[in-house]
């Protein structure tokens, strides 16, 4: 049936600082099926954005390193590629989008030049058959006059057609994984409804796997199949799309639910998750949640709840549905 | 009963932007012909993209900057071209809350004394009243004595807001206005802070005029709210009815577009087509006609005049209603 397309298992990844290691990422695990949409959210610092540049290998530049677990993709463990072999890797197989799309693009180079590199690189293809299809690219995400926008500079270009040559720009080499880092949060919500319209039609008509990195609630349960929630660098929820809307399991994923004001919500007062995200250098001794947590027990200050398998496939690490059924931990 | 604190008529504001050395200077016309009023006590709120004009009428209202044409009342005093000298009194009556809880506090001082400085200028009150005063602030708005002496940088954003909003508050202002005040925090977050100005506008009866792209924000803590499209208000009108009962075809794409956070809910959304005109050259007749899904031939040359739609103040401009 569904096959398994990449693999994060046990990812630890740790930065230094004076000459500390501060580890981010404590063990995060998951798995994105073939032609799947998965989400990953959380709160600003919980290590989403870190996950992704992990899956990529983009720590040039920094003192980030992987230094436990592994990422499968295809089934070929990738944290052990070297420079080049991961190089080839990137753009063909797996691409990214970010947040940004003035800082992503390069100011001095015209569009077009920005899309052949990686079609000229990746798919062989000499400087009039890549020009070709990059316009086709162009064409396929909407762009208006394709032939005349690769001769023109990412300024001169408004945010929503920026977004537009970056997935163009991800999508050109056919990837199978796409890995979108908050792509619509730079932009204004009638556009964001066209970059998501077109992400959609793009990840059905070439059976993509998308890796979807939000902060916005509404735009997973409007996008995505299944949901990773990651807290203080852990994974700490995990199901399908609609039984974690209907019925989140884990104290944090249900405190940020009750947090989104919703349009036709009558409610008076929003529910809110009182504190703050812990200091990476800082976490408190067990649970990680448990400073925030409304629910929490004694064990959860001693203890760190480990992940357990729920109903449905679910996964949760919570004290709260250990001490429900006994023993079952995965 | 209640009474009108804020009137604003027929404001406009154009900025020159200069192009090259001897190149003609451009107009932005950034404010349009804006009116609205609010009432003591209640929360009126602009929403729209970015670039639509809800910040400079927010910063007009709030006389940062002058306006052009039109005219400002508040709580019956007209304000639009005073002088800086005379608009101290009215200072004192409004106070802003700013997006960027990083950026509106000053990295150098200790919150004690950001939180004091409009006592400063506004008050002769001696030292300890002042510090007496901050630290009443600081519990109201869910802080402690103890942040009093730290810099803003020790704080969260969050926390950050919090002292923004203290800064505000300690003039006991009738007016608050809030340019995105949530937009940078994270949803939990956002949320103790949507909860706090509420409790504040209960407790103290302040007024809000309310700054936000986020429609889902905006219909928390509203009673009126204006739609924005490139420096006009082209529907206003009670919470309730704009949001079960939208007339504009911006409006309504506004609406669809919002991402709810249901998947139960997923939908079909009115897609606009293209991006928002530029300012700088904005397209004749109705502002909107490049995008509307429901855009006729009178729409391309006619600005649509604002039409009362119903009873409770519910106003919108647009063609399909006039006609």
């Amino acid at each position: 049936m569904s096959e398994k397309l990449l693999q994060v298992e046990q990812l630890q990844t740790e930065f230094t600082k004076d000459k500390q290691k501060i580890r981010i990422l404590h063990g995060v695990n998951f798995h994105i099926n073939k032609g799947e949409v998965i989400g990953l959210v959380g709160e600003s610092g919980c290590g989403k954005s870190l996950t992704s540049l992990s899956i990529m290998g983009l720590f040039k530049g920094t003192s980030g390193e992987i230094t436990g677990g592994h990422i499968r993709f295809n089934g070929q463990d990738i944290t052990s590629l070297n420079v080049n072999e991961m190089r080839k890797m990137r753009g063909k197989q797996i691409a990214m989008i970010f947040q940004e799309p003035m800082t992503s693009l390069n100011p001095v180079m015209k569009i077009g030049e920005q899309l052949m590199e990686p079609i000229r690189i990746h798919l062989n293809l000499n400087k009039k058959q890549a020009k070709e299809h990059a316009i086709s690219m162009l064409k396929k995400v909407g762009i208006a006059r394709p032939d005349e926008v690769i001769n023109e500079y990412p300024h001169q270009l408004s945010g929503g057609m920026r977004q537009r040559v970056m997935i163009a720009m991800a999508m050109s080499c056919n990837p199978n994984l796409l890995i979108a880092d908050e792509p619509t949060t730079a932009l204004d919500v009638t556009i964001q409804a066209q970059i998501l319209e077109l992400m959609k039609q793009l990840q059905q008509q070439e059976d993509m796997s998308i890796l979807l990195i939000t902060h916005d609630l509404g735009i997973v349960a409007e996008m995505c199949d299944r949901v990773v929630v990651m807290y203080a660098g852990r994974v700490v929820e995990e199901a399908n799309v609609f039984d974690l809307f209907e019925e989140p399991k884990h104290p944090y994923t249900r405190g940020l639910i009750g947090s989104v004001p919703k349009i036709g919500d009558k409610r008076d007062k929003l529910d809110s998750i009182k504190g703050n995200v812990p200091d990476p250098s800082d976490m408190p001794i067990g649970c990680k949640f448990a400073p925030r947590c409304t629910q929490v027990m004694p064990i959860c200050l001693e203890a760190e709840p480990t992940s357990i398998m729920l109903e449905n496939d679910r996964l949760c690490s919570c004290w709260l549905y250990d001490h429900e059924r006994g023993e079952m931990h995965v | 009963m209640s009474n009108k604190l804020l009137k604003v008529t027929g404001i406009r504001k154009s900025f020159e932007i200069p192009s090259g050395i001897l190149g003609k200077k451009k107009i932005l016309k950034a404010v349009n012909d804006v009116s609205f009023e609010i009432m003591e006590g209640q929360t009126f709120s602009l929403v729209g993209e970015s670039g639509c004009g809800k910040s400079t009428t927010g910063r007009l209202v709030s006389r940062l900057l002058t306006p052009s044409e039109g005219e400002i009342w508040i709580d019956g005093e007209e304000i639009s071209q005073k002088k800086e000298s005379q608009l101290k009194k009215m200072r004192q009556k409004v106070q802003m809350i700013f997006q960027d809880p990083y950026a509106s506090l000053n990295p150098r001082m200790k919150v004690r004394d950001i939180i004091a400085e409009p006592l400063l200028i506004h008050t002769k009150l001696s030292k300890l009243e002042q510090q007496r005063l901050v630290s009443e602030i600081l519990k109201v708005v869910g802080l402690n004595e103890s942040h009093a002496d730290r810099y803003a940088h020790e704080f969260s954003g969050g926390q950050r807001q919090r002292i923004g909003i203290a800064r505000a508050l300690i003039m006991k202002p009738r007016l608050i206005i809030a340019d995105e005040p949530v937009s940078a925090l994270d949803v939990s977050i956002q949320s103790q802070i949507l909860n706090l100005l509420k409790d504040l506008q209960s407790e103290y009866n302040i007024t809000y005029l309310f700054i936000s792209h986020d429609l889902s924000v905006v219909e928390h803590i509203s009673d009126y709210i204006g739609v924005m499209y490139l420096g006009t208000i082209v529907e206003s009108g009670p919470k309730d009815a704009i949001f079960s009962n939208p007339q504009h075809p911006y409006t309504k794409a506004l609406l669809s577009s919002v991402p709810i956070p249901d998947p139960k809910l997923r939908k079909e959304r009115i897609i606009l087509k293209g991006d928002l005109p530029s300012p700088m050259n904005p397209p004749a007749g109705c502002p909107f006609h490049t995008r509307c899904p429901v855009s006729m031939e009178m729409c391309k040359t006619i600005v649509p005049k604002v039409t009362q739609v119903a009873l409770d103040n519910h106003f919108v401009s647009c063609h399909l209603m006039s006609s």
